[in-house]
């Protein structure tokens, strides 16, 4: 089976600001993802998670510069980039009458002229990607008729498809159960490890979070209120001051885990 | 440990070794339809009141090109007079239905693409009113009937059809970027403004209204050679390029975000496939008028045949939509005959009972 990258890059951002209208939602950020690492964002609703991901995609004017392996995005042409980062959006849009295996092959635009029909590496590494991610069986099926996770996993085989060093994943288990949700996760942490895949993801179950990347950052105001590994930024009295959240947090045996008190 | 995750996983369905079958089958479809659009355009330059058969035809056209490039006769075509039938009458209009039909349908299913919506047509954009705003100008007050060898019908509609999508275009644009819902908005406004002011200029001059109205339903009954060089430059090159744009299509479907994060400049592309469908409908407009229905329908027609991926639905159209007008217009002159019907109500008439059933068996197959 072939890799589905050849090795993750850094990512280094620095001193990112953006706006939406006049209000100013990252400031200054500061956030460095090193090769084969998972680094979730984490931070309450509004807090700039998902802007600071379509930053580093340049799909949101920012201030401030985004570096891959030293290279600063804002450089690259649009093609070069998406050699190099993939995104899986948090509601992303399924073309519903279109087959999976087209789905999948779309990932392969960066890698050959618009004009030219896939050649025969882009319809390996489709086929490669999607027996990796199990869904070889639905190929012929319409993305319309599968199901939550099978749809999940479609959006993930595309962004891989694009055989990408830095994976950006934008609540991934937002519409899954938690079943899914750890199927998913499981899937994007074999990636990593396996292939030294860059993950860079937001997340908004603090417990998941916690458990599957190997750093988080937490957003607040659109700043970086804390970073590191999972205990050190999971802790009671962050969760009251940047949530408002009244909750425990207990060491689990993969990480600490949230749970949610009264009083 | 991957092993055992992947046995547990709940909805994932067996392997199905995946089929060449659905590799081949849009070839054998696209094929398919260019055999009917042959079949049917033969049938066309054969049937009327002087009828020729298909195989002196097809004879008379080889000479003819043979002869054209030097290279001696064929014999076994038609008479002198069959002849005349065939090259001044049938075969510029048979060659008009397929341009438009193509035209319209390829631009239709572009349309359709660029902004994510089935009900989209080509006309939407502001090319149908604008084309009738410049028809019935001239029809009304021109004192010319040609301007060169062109009618000066054509150039208004023409000119009107651009004009209107420009008008639609600029609006958008200054309004809200290249946003879909936007345009389409802007489309809708200058449409309404100038089909007010076409109904303006019919009433003012009521004594034209019976050829404003002809126009507006569309014919394909003066169909001469200057019409097909008309718009045969503007037409192909229009096509070509949406042809190509077929793979952009694709990809912009999984909206903007990921299109950009694919490589693909989601604002571009929607620009170049709007100007170049308008540029097709336009000149399809300028020789036929206002033949609707095509598409609409052909599109989703396509749809069906050969999936859902615009890189087949475009060539898939072009072929579906040049057979479809073909016989509507055979239609529009036989059924009839010798008077006419205006193909703008043929294709209606038998396109939307054909589609309602199309939808009816799609809905009871899935």
């Amino acid at each position: 089976m072939t890799r589905t990258s050849t090795s993750g890059a850094r990512v280094e951002i620095i001193d990112l600001g953006a706006t939406y209208g006049r209000t100013r939602v990252l400031d200054g950020v500061r956030l460095t993802v090193e090769p084969g690492g998972w680094l979730a964002v984490i931070g309450p609703n509004g807090s700039g998670k998902s802007t600071l991901l379509r930053c580093v995609l340049g799909l949101h004017d920012h201030d401030g510069l985004v570096r891959i392996d030293g290279v600063p995005t804002s450089g690259l042409p649009r093609r070069a980039r998406a050699r190099q980062v993939a995104y899986a959006p948090q509601s992303p849009v399924l073309p519903e009458a279109v087959s999976t295996r087209d789905y999948v092959t779309l990932g392969r635009t960066p890698h050959h002229a618009l004009l030219a029909a896939p050649r025969a590496v882009d319809r390996r590494v489709v086929r490669d990607v999607m027996e990796r991610l199990e869904i070889d069986g639905l190929a012929d099926r319409r993305l319309g008729t599968l199901s939550g996770g099978e749809q999940q996993r479609a959006v993930l085989a595309r962004a891989l498809a694009q055989q990408p060093r830095v994976l950006l994943l934008d609540e991934p288990t937002a519409a899954l159960d938690l079943g899914h949700a750890q199927q998913v996760l499981d899937l994007v942490d074999d990636l990593r490890r396996e292939d030294g895949l860059t993950v860079l993801s937001t997340l908004h179950d603090l417990t998941l979070a916690g458990q599957y990347a190997d750093r988080l950052a937490l957003l607040s105001g659109g700043r970086v209120a804390a970073e590191g590994a999972p205990a050190e930024v999971l802790t009671a009295a962050a969760l009251r001051t940047h949530y408002g959240a009244r909750a425990r947090v207990i060491s689990g045996p993969d990480g600490p885990a949230v749970l949610p008190v009264r009083d | 440990m991957a092993g055992t995750r992947g046995a547990a996983r709940p909805g994932h369905t067996p392997t199905v070794p995946s089929s060449t079958r659905s590799r081949r089958r849009p070839a054998l479809v696209l094929g398919g339809a260019f055999l009917a659009l042959v079949a049917a355009a033969l049938s066309a330059v054969g049937i009327g009141a002087f009828p020729l058969p298909p195989a002196a035809v097809v004879l008379t056209l080889l000479d003819r090109a043979l002869d054209g490039l030097g290279l001696g006769h064929v014999p076994g075509g038609l008479d002198p007079t069959g002849a005349a039938v065939l090259l001044q009458l049938r075969l510029p209009r048979v060659l008009l239905a397929v341009l438009v039909g193509a035209a319209l349908s390829v631009s239709g299913a572009a349309f359709q693409g660029v902004f994510r919506n089935p009900l989209v047509d080509p006309y939407l954009l502001g090319a149908a009113a604008g084309a009738g705003l410049g028809a019935t100008l001239v029809i009304a007050y021109s004192p010319a009937q040609q301007l060169g060898p062109f009618g000066i019908i054509p150039l208004a509609a023409f000119a009107g059809a651009l004009l209107g999508v420009g008008c639609a275009l600029a609006l958008g644009t200054a309004a809200g970027g290249s946003q879909s819902a936007t345009l389409l908005l802007a489309g809708v406004a200058v449409a309404s403004f100038l089909a007010a002011a076409q109904t303006l200029v019919q009433q003012r001059n009521t004594e034209d209204l019976r050829e404003v109205y002809g126009w507006l339903l569309g014919q394909l009954g003066r169909s001469q050679w200057s019409d097909v060089g008309l718009v045969l430059p503007y037409l192909s090159a229009a096509v070509l390029v949406l042809l190509l744009c077929g793979r952009a299509l694709d990809v912009l479907a999984v909206g903007d975000d990921e299109a950009l994060s694919l490589g693909i400049n989601p604002g571009r592309v929607r620009l170049l496939v709007i100007v170049a469908a308008s540029l097709a409908t336009a000149s399809a407009v300028a020789v036929s008028g206002l033949i609707g229905f095509v598409g609409l329908v052909v599109p989703h027609v396509a749809r069906r045949l050969i999936g859902s991926s615009y890189h087949l639905v475009l060539p898939a159209s072009l072929l579906v939509g040049g057979a479809f007008l073909v016989l509507a217009d055979l239609l529009a002159r036989v059924v009839l005959a010798p008077a006419e019907l205006p193909i703008g109500v043929v294709t209606a008439f038998i396109g939307a009972p054909f589609f309602a059933g199309l939808l009816w068996v799609g809905a009871r197959r899935r």
